[in-house]
């Protein structure tokens, strides 16, 4: 995917005038804190699972190289295939590679935003071969032609009234020419859609939510079983996946699997987990004859090693951006790139570049909502700070800003002259606000003093 | 003097923004305080505990600024601001900051820990046993980001005062300092939120204890005509004391 970073600005502006997608971000607001709150109030372990969560990844991305071998090793044995990319054209090309190998002409897609970060659709159209996504909200967004919005619901920036109209329009030509309007019926009409598709695709593409080194397995969850369908019914099954998705063992996997939906939907268990582990055995009664894993580098292993290692700790479960005011306000497309939202603008600087992504970090009061429901404990503020470090040091954050605040730094750091400082500026406010905050003003009043500034009273006093 | 009977030391940090724009709080500091028994002295070689650098990514200014202000109120028993994100710099970030200077982080570390919000320090540290009167008037409470998370203050301002519960209390108001400005419309729409759970309150009176958030979100009712009133919790605090 191309990314769009650099004009978060006018992105967010355009996103917080678009009543559609602000009456979608309205419900979005409310419906999935809650219902992570409630299951986390349920479950009195939630926190000491966060802590073993951290040490179980942590001490994974420490022996990354270890387990990665394990896993390999593990795969090939059951007959499968793994394939390291380092960069996202190296694993489209695989993947590429891969389907024309089977003479693919259709492929079906489970969720992968891997798949996203690697723009996997368009090369694989680029190829002739026609992917057809099947997670619901994957779907609607292939008709729309639009990019998701969010990693665990990608179009929930879409109303129910846009997907009967996308319907209606892609469907109308495959017999389905009533309008539907009720959740349900919608649904029931993609599936229907999307059942034959099952069975005519020649190689199915999933995401996966972890590896698991022990037993040389991929683990996918969905709450709609389209991976399943999708995994089993072709004769080709490509796991498409990065490499921080790995975990030692089983009893690890469990550990994390108990804090992803929770954490995501406020679910137990999401409603369908899948491990798979190579391809069909003999005497299996079905399964793919050929299974291949693509593992995406991407930037992620210059991380290992830094401060910002922690990161490679997500399991991508959501929770941040549904709890984050800024995503809430301006909605995930703003951010101009695969991940939206804190995790969003804490990884994608190192993805894809600070200076394409300087906003994304910058665009953050600091609340820290994100940071305090993050299962594996990210510390996403703290991330966002180092890439402020990096964009003032490396004269990439704008030079009226930081002259501004060298000049006050100055002052700030000489109390005499500050005093001056403030009794003019206690002065000036007094009659107007100053002409630089125009962004504050155009929707609030500008703050006046009350009179003269707390330190010149006292000094009046004598300091007393 | 006799040190069981000596009044712990407390170095008021009034904050830059209180300093310019609400000298009231800051006095009201001052007198509960007082009140509570302290030696309050109010150190002029103070400005701003340096959380614009910080945030904007200005470590070299950040630095400089944190070691005035370890300077400064190291000598305290106490030092105490009526803002949470202030003492959140000092507590939980001067440590960070100077880091790699093992003299200096021990003085920073030090510092953070007699480093106190106005509430937390008067119910937590010196345990302020007044008898605080009902107040008059519906006040609701906003919980500064800072605070709430950095420090941890929820409990204390409702233990000193009665106060409403807003919906999302919990929630940023879209301050954010330099973000207010430079992402000026998401920061409006975040306050406008905020303003409208304070209105469906129906409160007569929205406090914090941060006066950060309380320029944003007075801002934000007055743009929408509202009589709400905005007061700092020190100032009604100091008020509900003063009262006859
Ligand atoms: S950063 Fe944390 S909260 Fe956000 S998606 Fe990753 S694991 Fe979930």
């Amino acid at each position: 995917m191309r990314p769009k970073s650099h004009a978060f600005r006018s992105a967010a502006k355009d996103a917080l005038a678009d009543e559609t997608l602000q009456d979608a971000l309205k419900l979005f607001a409310t419906g999935f804190p809650e219902k992570r709150r409630k299951a986390v109030a349920a479950l009195p372990e939630f926190e000491a699972l966060r802590e073993a969560a951290v040490l179980i990844k942590d001490h994974t991305l420490a022996h990354l190289d270890r387990y990665l071998e394990q896993f390999t090793d593990r795969v090939e044995e059951a007959g499968g295939h793994v394939h390291f990319c380092r960069t996202a054209r190296e694993a489209r090309e695989t993947v590429v590679a891969i389907c024309r190998k089977q003479g693919a002409r259709t492929v079906t897609k489970g969720k992968s935003m891997v798949g996203e970060e690697i723009a996997l659709n368009e090369a694989l159209e680029a190829a002739g071969i026609t992917p057809i996504e099947t997670d619901l909200g994957e779907y609607i967004l292939q008709l729309a032609k639009e990019p998701p919005s969010h990693i665990i619901g990608p179009a929930l920036h879409k109303t129910k009234d846009q997907v009967s109209d996308l319907f209606l329009e892609h469907h109308t030509p495959l017999g389905f020419d009533e309008r539907q309007e009720e959740g349900e019926a919608l649904v029931a009409e993609a599936r229907q859609i999307l059942r034959e598709k099952y069975f005519a695709a020649d190689v199915g593409i999933t995401g996966a939510n972890f590896l698991v080194a022990e037993g040389g397995s991929a683990v996918i969850v969905t709450n709609e079983g389209n991976g399943d369908l999708t995994m089993t019914c072709p004769n080709t099954h490509i796991v498409i996946t990065s490499i921080e998705k790995m975990v030692p063992t089983l009893a690890d996997m469990t550990v994390l699997m108990r804090l992803l939906a929770r954490s995501a939907t406020g679910q137990t268990m999401s409603v369908y987990t899948t491990l798979v582990s190579g391809p069909k055995r003999k005497d299996d009664l079905d399964g793919p004859e050929n299974f291949h894993v693509v593992l995406l580098d991407g930037g992620r292993s210059a991380l290992l090693g830094t401060e910002q290692q922690d990161l490679l700790r997500c399991i991508k479960c959501g929770a941040c951006m549904n709890h984050c005011p800024v995503y809430g306000a301006v909605g995930g497309h703003a951010y101009g790139w695969v991940y939206p939202g804190p995790i969003g603008a804490a990884l994608n600087p190192a993805l894809i570049g600070l200076k394409e992504s300087r906003h994304l970090p910058e665009a953050s009061t600091f609340c820290g909502a994100c940071e305090a429901v993050c299962p594996v404990k990210i510390p996403l503020p703290m991330i966002f700070r180092h890439w402020r470090n990096q964009a003032f040091e490396k004269n990439i954050t704008p030079f009226f800003i930081r002259m501004t605040l060298k000049l006050w730094a100055f002052l700030a750091l000489r109390p005499r002259l500050y005093r001056r400082f403030a009794a003019f500026a206690a002065w000036g406010l007094k009659k107007s606000p100053p002409p630089f905050v125009k962004g504050w003003t155009d929707a609030r009043d500008f703050p006046k003093p009350e009179g003269r500034s707390f330190h010149a009273q006292w000094q009046k006093r004598g300091g007393s | 003097m006799d040190t069981v009977t000596k009044k712990p030391s407390v170095g008021l940090f009034v904050t830059c923004l209180i300093d310019l724009f609400r000298p009231s709080a800051a006095f009201a500091t001052l007198r509960l305080l007082e009140m509570a028994g302290c030696a309050v002295s109010v150190p002029d070689t103070q400005t701003c505990c340096g959380q614009p650098a910080y945030n904007a990514g200005d470590r070299k200014s950040a630095e400089k600024i944190a070691k005035t202000v370890i300077e400064t109120f190291e000598a305290f028993d106490y030092v105490v601001a009526p803002s949470g994100s202030c003492i959140g710099m000092l507590r939980c970030h001067y440590p960070e900051i100077v880091k790699t200077n093992k003299a200096w982080r021990e003085r920073a570390e030090n510092l953070a820990k007699k480093s106190f919000e106005l509430t937390e320090f008067l119910v937590d540290a010196v345990k302020l046993e007044m008898k605080i009167p009902q107040p008059a008037r519906r006040i609701a409470m906003h919980d500064s980001c800072s605070a709430l998370r950095e420090l941890g203050v929820q409990r204390q301002p409702r233990q000193l005062l009665p106060l409403t519960e807003i919906e999302n209390s919990d929630r940023c108001c879209g301050f954010g300092g330099l973000f207010s400005v430079k992402y000026g419309d998401i920061s409006g729409q975040m306050a406008d939120k905020k303003a409208a759970a304070i209105q469906a309150s129906g409160a007569e009176v929205v406090t914090s204890c941060d006066f950060g958030c309380l320029m944003n979100i007075e801002g934000r009712l007055k743009r929408l005509g509202s009589d709400i009133k905005v007061r700092h919790i020190a100032e009604l605090l100091a008020e509900i004391l003063d009262a006859p």
